[in-house]
Parts: structure tokens; C-alpha cells; sequence
């Protein structure tokens, strides 16, 4: 498979990716190798993964990571509770089966990583949002990325059946280690311009009137432009132009109380929704359309 | 258009694919052999024919930030099209004679406007300074009792600078840990370790007799300091250069940042070994810029480009100026409560506020004032000293 027959399979999937993204992505399925994606919020990072597991046909297996994750919530942990129950249950007379026994499958809790590499087919594991987990985590996965296995002392080694294939979402929380940056691929996302935001729009809502998706797409980016806090990304775009239709507006000019009221999908905050006024938003619609 | 470099026919791709690693590792890019087999590997999964695949392949292989994902394209072009080789090697003896390679790389990014400061270097301003200063130091004999009182206008020799980075590190020190939210084993603590509970129990035929404990153990801040160059700050400027720096080498998470009328990074510059040099240089690149203070839209610089990589919660961000604004104070206020809502703790520290009967009537500090943690003066070293305290509490 070449890396264009990748970009239209996703194409296909409902997922327009860039050419640089597909080389990367393609790179990374070849070369077994993670992939890191950066990018601002809401250009579609995440989207990506699912879009890929969706495509190979296998399972998407999600890590969203956040301050404190640790190795007993990533990798995986005994299930004290019922090992604690089962020695008890044996009573006085037990003997050293009873250690045997607590250590077992059935009392390890799996977590995302483990059940990654366990996975019979190379399944899609995404490592969301790694930079708002601390360092030490990432070094746990610096071993786990290089070597794809866990040792567990009690059970042995576990190495993974297939390699699966890791993708590393980051929006700049904190800055990457550069032995993580070396160990994978890079990609940065960027906002979509003009005709792939179209493209976008076209394949995830294809009833849209071809009008109304032009302005839709023109004030999206138009406010990119803009002074704002937290800038509309795909999402937000999508889901505006799901608001809209469900209104039933047909051309953004038409009605602009409405379309002034439907700007919260795209506007986040308090002060960006102040930045908009109803003349603002009339002005970007009419240099959109 | 582009015709691409002649090779030597000998030489093999791999031995150019060497060639090629190590031009991006002359400019800044950090790769090796790894990366070049890697590229090798690469190449044999595309149409290694078509220069635009090759080089899309290659940036997803080598670049690994979006600073050198920005940059690649051109040392692209450089290695592969048609300036080719030849051009290449002067270039690279052309940097090699620049004398000071360690921030020219960080630098580059900061859009031109600094470059004249790789050349420049401290010793002859240094000279200068430091005649002026010991014309003005009158107080040669009794400074032993009064140094620490003077006001830091007056502080320029080399070892007053010394001590304003020995106060700094002990700052950085006293401010350098914050409990954090992940648990960790320890003899007391809220919450029963159950792992090791467990495992302990194992010796008493299951009984969980031995209590284990976990808790949240002191995390590093992050220091993020800002420092105002502006004319009215330049006779402060020697010293808070030195304070920073003193800051900075403690900690090597810390970062540090200039402004007057634009905002320039200078944490690479800081890490020099040679403080005297760091600070010279640092001086000089205060003094390259000149003209009014714009601290607002500095600020609001900072949010939009470097606070999301190194402000969060675990922040300290240290503002170092005299509230003297050019910009309507509005915008003064609107970044500070953006950067606020990062979750970081904001200390001003001015230099005015020493002097007897200060207002902070500048309106740009009025307008910051509500959204400051800790507002402190800061016009001699025992006033910074004094911060000791107030810095570990936070």
C-alpha cells in the first residue's frame, strides 16, 4: 500500500488528511515506528487514530493520560481486594497453592497498555494528550515503545503478540523529552485550509446546502484570523454547521439573531463571545460569502 | 526551478543519506545513525524517485518538533537541490568561525533583529561599564557594612553581580517544590497502600497486620521569569540579568524572558557558563532595542506563544518591571488574568516600590495590582533577599 492509496482510504473512512500527515502516517504503519502528532486543539489529532483502527479493521485502545497517571493505572494492577478475599476464604489450611493461585489472570485488573500488547491483531493504541502526564511516566513508556514488553514479576514477561500501532497526540501542555520526540515519527497538524475544511465539511455532512458550506467554512476561518482565546477547530466547525441545519437556515445573511445565538458551538469562552458582536459576526459572513 | 545536487557517482545513497543527517545535525537538528537508517528504511516505502515524497518522508523521520518542521524544507533544499554540496561546505566553515554557536541556534527562531548580538561581545562594554561604575562607586570603603543597602542602581562590579546570583539561587531553592497529586510509598500518609499492604501480608499467612501508607510527595515548581529592559529599568537591568541567571542555573526547568518592545526568549543565553559574558551579552541585547516599554502586549506575547509550553500549575511566573507602559493598561490586565487562569501564581517585583512613599499610581501597575499573588520591592539585594520567606509559602 503506498501512502497514497493510505490518504484515499481515509478519504474513503470520512477523514481528509494532509499529504504530509498521510506520508507520516503511512511511514509509521511501514516502519512500525509511533507516531506523534502536535497540533492545537480540535484539528482532528484523535480523529486520526480512530480513523485508522476503523480502516485496519482492528480495536482502538485509548490511554487519555492527565497529571498523576501512574504505572498501576497505565500498565496494570493486582486486584488486592479479591486476592485479600481469596486468602481469607482459604482459611487456616492454606497451603503454597493459595500464592499460585492469587497471582493469576484472573486477579490481574489489565490496564491499556498491557491489553495493547496482549492483543491478538496489531490493535491502534492511542496515548492521548501524553504531555499532561508527568516525566516519570514517560519513561515508562519509552521502554514499553521501544521493546513493546511488560514485565510483571509475579507472571513473568509479557511480550506483545503483534506490534500495534501507537499514535501520541500532544498540544503543547508541557515540552516532550527528546528521547520520546527521537522514538517516533513527527506530524504537525495544522488548521485546515480553505478547500480541505470544504472537503471536511462535504464528506461529514453530506446533505449541506453548497452555499451555506462556503460561508460556513469562510467565517470558520475567517475567525481564525481573529483575536480569540481559544480558536475554533474542526469540531467545533462541524458542530456549528449541525446547529444550522437543524435550524433550518439556508444562507447565514438571512437571519443573523439566529446565527449571532448558534456561535456558541463555535465560541468558547465569556470574552471571545464578547469579541464577536452581532456586527462582527454580519461583517464575516458578508466577506464570506 | 530546482535542479537537484550532483553527487559524486561513487558515492552510495547511504553514504549521502549520512551526509544529509549530518547537515541537519550542523544545523541544530538532533539526529544520528539511527535516524539515518531509519530514512534509509523510509525511502524503500515510498516512490523514491519523487523529491516531493522524499522530502515529506524525510521531515516525518527527522524533524521532531514544529520549530524544526518549520526549518527542514529549507535545509531540505540546501542538501538535495541544485545549491547542492558545494554551497553547503562554505556555509558550514562560515559558522564555524562565528564565535558564539551556543544561542546562535536559539536565536535563529526569534526572527532576525537579535542578530547583530552572536557577533558582538561582552569585554569591551564590559570595560566601559565597569569604569563608569567604579567613577560613580564612591562608597569604595564604607560599602562592606552599607552594600547590602544600597540601592542596585549603584551594584555593577563583578562581584556584586556574584551576589545577586547567590540570592537568586537561594530564591530558586527556597521555592523549588510543590506537593504534588500523584501518590507515592511513604511511612505516614492519607491513604492505605494497598499494593504493599499485600504484599507485606504474604509474611503473615495473609493477615494485613503491617499498615501501608501512600502520599503526595513535593513536585518541582516551573519559574518563568520576565524581565523589563526598558530605558527606565536600564540602571536595574545589570543586576536582575544576574539575578536571573542565578535563578535559571539552579533550575533547569526555568526560563526567562526579556522585554521592552518586544519579547525575546533568552534561557540558552542564561545557561552560558561564563555569568560575567551571559550577562554582558544579555546587556547588550537589552540595549540593542532601546525605545519605550510596551508591557501589555509583551504579555500578551507571552501568552499566546510560549505560555502554553511553559506556564501550568505548577508555575511561578516572576515579573520583574516598573509598571511604566506605553500600552493603555487594559491590556496589561487582560493578560494577567489570562495567564492567571493557567493556574500559575504571578509575583511582581518592582524596583519604584522601595522608595519612600511609592503609589503604585503608573496606571498599567494599577491595572495589574488585582491580579498579582505577592507585589514586592526589589531596588536593593537585601530586599530580594528578603523574598526568601514569602516564596517558600507559596
Amino acid at each position: 500500500m503506498t501512502w497514497k492509496d493510505l490518504q484515499s482510504d481515509l478519504f474513503e473512512g470520512g477523514y481528509v488528511a494532509s499529504d504530509d500527515l498521510a506520508m507520516a502516517l503511512h511511514l509509521a504503519v511501514a516502519l512500525g515506528k509511533p507516531l506523534l502528532l502536535e497540533g492545537a486543539a480540535g484539528v482532528g489529532k484523535t480523529e486520526l487514530a480512530k480513523s485508522l483502527a476503523a480502516l485496519q479493521d482492528t480495536k482502538l485502545i485509548r490511554l487519555q493520560c492527565y497529571e498523576g497517571l501512574d504505572a498501576s493505572s497505565a500498565i496494570y494492577e493486582w486486584n488486592y481486594q479479591r486476592q485479600l478475599l481469596a486468602i481469607r476464604a482459604k482459611g487456616e489450611n492454606a497451603g503454597d497453592d493459595i500464592e499460585e493461585q492469587i497471582f493469576s489472570e484472573k486477579f490481574l485488573l489489565q490496564r491499556p497498555l498491557l491489553q495493547a500488547i496482549r492483543e491478538e491483531k496489531s490493535p491502534v493504541l492511542l496515548i492521548d494528550e501524553v504531555d499532561r502526564a508527568d516525566e516519570e511516566f514517560e519513561a515508562y513508556l519509552l521502554e514499553l515503545l521501544s521493546d513493546f514488553q511488560v514485565t510483571i514479576p509475579e507472571l513473568g514477561t509479557v511480550t506483545a503478540k503483534a506490534h500495534p500501532h501507537v499514535i501520541l497526540t500532544a498540544n503543547g501542555t508541557r515540552d516532550l523529552s527528546d528521547a520520546l520526540r527521537r522514538r517516533c515519527l513527527y506530524a504537525y497538524v495544522d488548521y485546515p485550509d480553505r478547500t480541505t475544511e470544504l472537503a471536511i465539511l462535504e464528506k461529514r455532512r453530506p446533505g449541506l446546502n453548497a452555499r451555506l458550506a462556503e460561508q460556513i467554512v469562510g467565517v470558520v476561518q475567517a475567525l481564525r484570523k481573529e483575536d480569540l482565546e481559544k480558536k475554533p477547530g474542526i469540531a467545533e466547525m462541524l458542530d456549528w454547521a449541525a446547529a444550522l441545519s437543524g435550524l433550518g437556515v439556508n444562507d447565514l445573511a438571512d437571519d443573523p439573531g439566529q446565527v449571532q445565538a448558534t456561535l456558541v458551538c463555535l465560541l468558547k469562552t465569556q470574552s471571545d463571545i464578547a469579541s464577536v458582536p452581532i456586527e462582527v459576526q454580519q461583517r464575516l459572513v458578508g466577506k464570506a460569502a | 526551478m530546482m535542479q537537484p545536487s550532483r553527487f559524486p557517482t561513487r558515492e552510495t545513497i547511504a553514504g549521502r543519506m549520512s551526509g544529509f543527517i549530518a547537515h541537519l545535525r550542523e544545523n541544530g537538528i538532533v539526529a544520528g545513525p539511527p535516524e539515518t537508517g531509519l530514512a534509509l528504511e523510509a525511502l524503500s516505502n515510498i516512490d523514491a524517485v519523487d523529491t516531493n515524497q522524499v522530502r515529506m518522508a524525510l521531515k516525518a523521520v527527522c524533524a521532531s518538533d514544529f520549530d524544526q518542521r518549520s526549518r527542514f524544507d529549507d535545509l531540505f533544499n540546501a542538501y538535495w537541490m541544485n545549491k547542492g554540496l558545494v554551497r553547503q561546505r562554505q556555509q558550514k566553515t562560515e559558522e564555524k568561525l562565528r564565535p558564539q554557536p551556543l544561542h546562535t541556534s536559539h536565536l535563529a527562531s526569534q526572527e532576525g533583529s537579535t542578530d547583530g548580538s552572536g557577533e558582538a561581545d561582552a569585554p569591551d562594554d564590559d570595560g566601559d561599564g565597569e569604569a563608569e561604575m567604579s567613577g560613580e562607586g564612591k562608597l569604595v570603603g564604607s560599602r562592606v557594612t552599607n552594600f547590602a543597602k544600597t540601592d542596585l542602581r549603584t551594584l555593577m562590579t563583578p562581584e556584586d553581580l556574584a551576589r545577586a546570583e547567590a540570592v537568586a539561587e537561594r530564591l530558586a531553592k527556597a521555592m523549588s517544590d510543590r506537593r504534588s497529586r500523584r501518590r507515592r510509598a511513604a511511612k505516614r500518609g492519607e491513604k492505605l497502600d494497598l499494593r504493599r499492604v499485600a504484599r507485606h501480608s504474604v509474611a503473615h499467612g495473609g493477615e494485613p497486620i503491617e499498615l501501608l501508607y501512600k502520599r503526595r510527595p513535593d513536585r518541582p515548581v516551573r519559574l518563568v521569569a520576565l524581565l523589563d529592559v526598558s530605558g527606565s529599568m536600564t540602571v536595574y537591568a545589570r543586576v536582575f540579568l544576574a539575578f536571573l541567571k542565578g535563578l535559571i542555573s539552579t533550575d533547569a526547568h526555568a526560563s526567562a524572558y526579556l522585554f521592552h518592545t518586544r519579547l525575546v526568549c533568552i534561557s540558552d543565553a542564561l545557561r552560558d557558563h561564563d555569568s560575567l559574558r551571559a550577562v554582558g551579552r544579555m546587556s547588550l541585547m537589552a540595549e540593542g532595542f532601546g525605545g519605550g516599554t510596551r508591557i501589555g502586549s509583551n504579555l500578551a506575547t507571552f501568552c499566546n506563544q510560549y505560555a502554553g509550553q511553559s506556564v501550568n500549575s505548577r508555575s511561578v511566573v516572576l515579573i520583574l518591571s516598573d509598571g511604566y507602559d506605553t500600552d493603555p493598561p487594559e491590556i496589561i490586565a487582560r493578560s494577567l488574568a489570562r495567564l492567571k487562569r493557567r493556574g500559575c501564581r504571578i509575583i511582581w517585583l518592582n524596583p519604584l516600590k522601595g522608595w519612600k512613599d511609592y503609589e503604585p499610581v503608573a496606571r498599567g501597575m494599577a491595572a495589574a495590582l488585582p491580579h498579582i499573588d505577592l507585589f514586592r520591592p526589589a531596588n536593593t539585594l537585601e530586599s530580594l533577599a528578603a523574598l526568601e520567606p514569602d516564596l517558600a509559602g507559596l
